[in-house]
């Protein structure tokens, strides 16, 4: 089988409800407690500290606050949210409900991206079913004034809309444009509310640390990533599909786990990642080092870089919103750069002047999509110029 | 269209609207169900809406325009969209793209003649484990083969298009967000 097995997974361990069941049996402020003792950083990649996100939202006074759960996973090479949300869905809504109780919110929206909209019915049968049993609704498991629903929310194929205050926009029926911040969401977010935005697999952990004990999570992985993460792992190895590791695991070894150790490049973080090569696969996977949502692309011996760095290009140039000058013209440029060196006829000046664009976009640009874009270029450049330059067969 | 459809299409968007707590958040969901049930966003559904919510139209249109699944144009009644991000890329995506091309007589960004078919690519679908991945209308498709695709389209043509057709001409009632 091709595909890693689901049943390895911590997820498929833990039952759904319990975890909720002894959340509400604590105060909000205790929640965060055991949030902020696990160490869980943001899922999504970003790594921002979880417990802190909801500390500010919980301090703010206001009788409508919202969680987020953030299914709009688009990064190429992630998949892992689906497997989530087809296997492990109801610990996800635990854990939005637990966020919920937390700081203090009444409602819950998925934003679920638009190519996953086969599941969108899936999980409307069991958000009804979590309304029967008690889950979600009034006074949820006979907890006292604690109301919450959650309801679905399509995304309309946007990369954009998986930063968080584009996704806000969208969902206040605005184009998917990233907002300046300050301010966050966490003091006006949804309609000018109070909200948390969280990745689907860092609700699902969660759920699982409210099940364990925050001590578990956190003696796993390392000081500063603790924990397990899931990582989406396709291209040039024997085994795809999404496997939980520890954080803090090299490259080397994951490598090994999915039979792809001949690779000469991995791509970490999809396509707004970077390009590890083969003599770097010592390093680790963790906010210290490499931090990654999850997307884990193996490229083999036979790959040309090039090509690999322009299907990047492409890609952003498709999917930059636009409003702000670095990344709209920055990413043509590169791409045209790219196409240059297909050709070989780039040379090493302007190779520099293209490197040196892409760090003004990594500073300049607005937001993640522009300041992340030029990464694989810039890395592709660095680890692979032998590769790239004077090439004479044209492509 | 008719002028009576077109009462029906105003007093569907308007409960819609309704349904949705009658603000500006409720704009994308609507124009989401139009989408599904038409095939696409009309200007004449733009001017609803904009009259409805009480903005002008054209900020109706800017937001339409920036979601790929967002079309203000007609488009074929099954819209292929081929994957075409690095994982499904080193699958063999290329090969998958052109034998679409070649089984449909069109390239991608067209339509078929019998509007049955549009060819788009699209950017990954979270199959990357499972490429090459392609969409058929909200139906994922995965490890797609040159030599699958002739069956996937004759699929197309007989098992729903019987059932998308049926849902287009009837007019029927937009469905209403689940509570
Ligand atoms: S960096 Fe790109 S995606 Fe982000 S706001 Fe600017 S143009 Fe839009
Ligand atoms: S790259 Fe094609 S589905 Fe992800």
């Amino acid at each position: 089988m091709r595909t890693a097995d689901t049943s390895k997974m911590t997820f498929s361990k833990i039952d759904p409800g319990v975890g909720l069941k002894k959340a509400l049996g604590m105060t909000p402020d205790k929640i965060i407690g055991l949030v902020s003792d696990s160490g869980l950083k943001g899922r999504g990649g970003a790594g921002f500290p979880t417990d802190l996100k909801w500390k500010l939202a919980a301090n703010v006074e206001d009788d409508l606050k919202y969680v987020v759960c953030n299914a709009d996973e688009g990064e190429p090479g992630t998949f892992k949210d689906r497997v989530i949300l087809t296997s492990f869905s109801d610990l996800m809504f635990d854990g939005m409900t637990i966020g919920a109780r937390a700081i203090g919110a009444a409602k819950g929206i998925v934003y679920l991206r638009g190519e996953y909209t086969y599941l969108r019915s899936f999980l409307e049968n069991k958000l009804s079913k979590r309304r029967r049993d008690g889950l979600l609704g009034r006074n949820i498991m006979d907890t006292e004034g604690f109301d919450f629903d959650i309801t679905i929310r399509m995304g309309a194929g946007a990369y954009i809309c998986g930063e968080e205050t584009a996704l806000i926009e969208s969902l206040e029926g605005q184009r998917g444009e990233p907002r300046n911040r300050p301010p966050f969401p966490v003091n006006t977010g949804f309609m000018g509310h109070p909200t948390i935005v969280n990745n689907v697999e860092t609700f699902t952990w969660i759920s699982c640390i409210a099940t364990k004990g925050a001590k578990w999570f956190n003696d796993i992985g390392t000081e500063k990533s603790t924990g397990l993460k899931l990582f989406s792992v396709s291209g040039d190895c024997k085994k795809h599909g999404v496997f939980e590791f520890p954080m803090g695991i090299t490259l080397k070894e994951l490598l090994e786990k999915v039979e792809g150790t001949d690779a000469k490049a991995v791509q970490v973080g999809g396509a707004s990642g970077r390009c590890v090569p083969a003599r770097d696969f010592d390093r680790t996977l963790a906010y210290e080092d490499i931090p990654t949502g999850g997307s884990i692309i193996v490229i083999g011996q036979n790959r040309d870089m090039l090509l690999v760095a322009k299907n990047f290009m492409e890609f952003f140039v498709d999917e930059s919103c636009g409003q702000c000058t670095p990344c709209r013209e920055g990413n043509v440029k590169l791409l045209e750069g790219i196409d240059l060196l297909l050709q070989g006829q780039c040379s090493m000046h302007y190779l520099r002047e293209l490197c040196s664009l892409g760090e003004s976009m990594q500073m300049a640009s607005k937001c993640g999509l522009g300041q992340t874009s030029p990464n694989a270029f810039l890395s592709i450049v660095e680890n692979f110029k032998d590769e790239i330059m004077g090439r004479t067969e044209s492509v | 269209m008719l002028v009576s459809e077109r009462e029906q299409l105003r007093a569907n968007i308007e409960r819609q609207i309704q349904d949705y707590g009658n603000n500006r958040s409720a704009l994308i969901p609507v124009l989401q169900e139009v989408q599904l049930k038409y095939g696409h966003v009309s200007e004449y559904v733009m001017q609803v809406v904009a009259d409805i919510l009480n903005i002008h139209p054209v900020e109706i249109y800017g937001v339409a325009s920036f979601y790929s699944f967002i079309g203000h144009k007609q488009k074929g009644r099954f819209i292929i969209r081929l994957c075409r991000t690095i994982s499904c890329d080193m699958q063999g995506k290329d090969r998958v793209a052109r034998q679409l091309e070649n089984d449909l007589g069109i390239r991608f960004g067209e339509t078929t003649p019998d509007g049955n078919f549009t060819l788009e690519w699209a950017n990954c679908l979270g199959m990357c484990d499972q490429g090459p991945a392609m969409l058929v209308n909200e139906r994922i498709y995965t490890q797609v083969t040159p030599d699958s695709v002739h069956d996937i389209l004759e699929e197309c043509r007989k098992v729903f298009g019987v059932h998308t057709l049926q849902e287009k001409e009837m007019l029927c009632e937009l469905p209403t967000q689940a509570k």
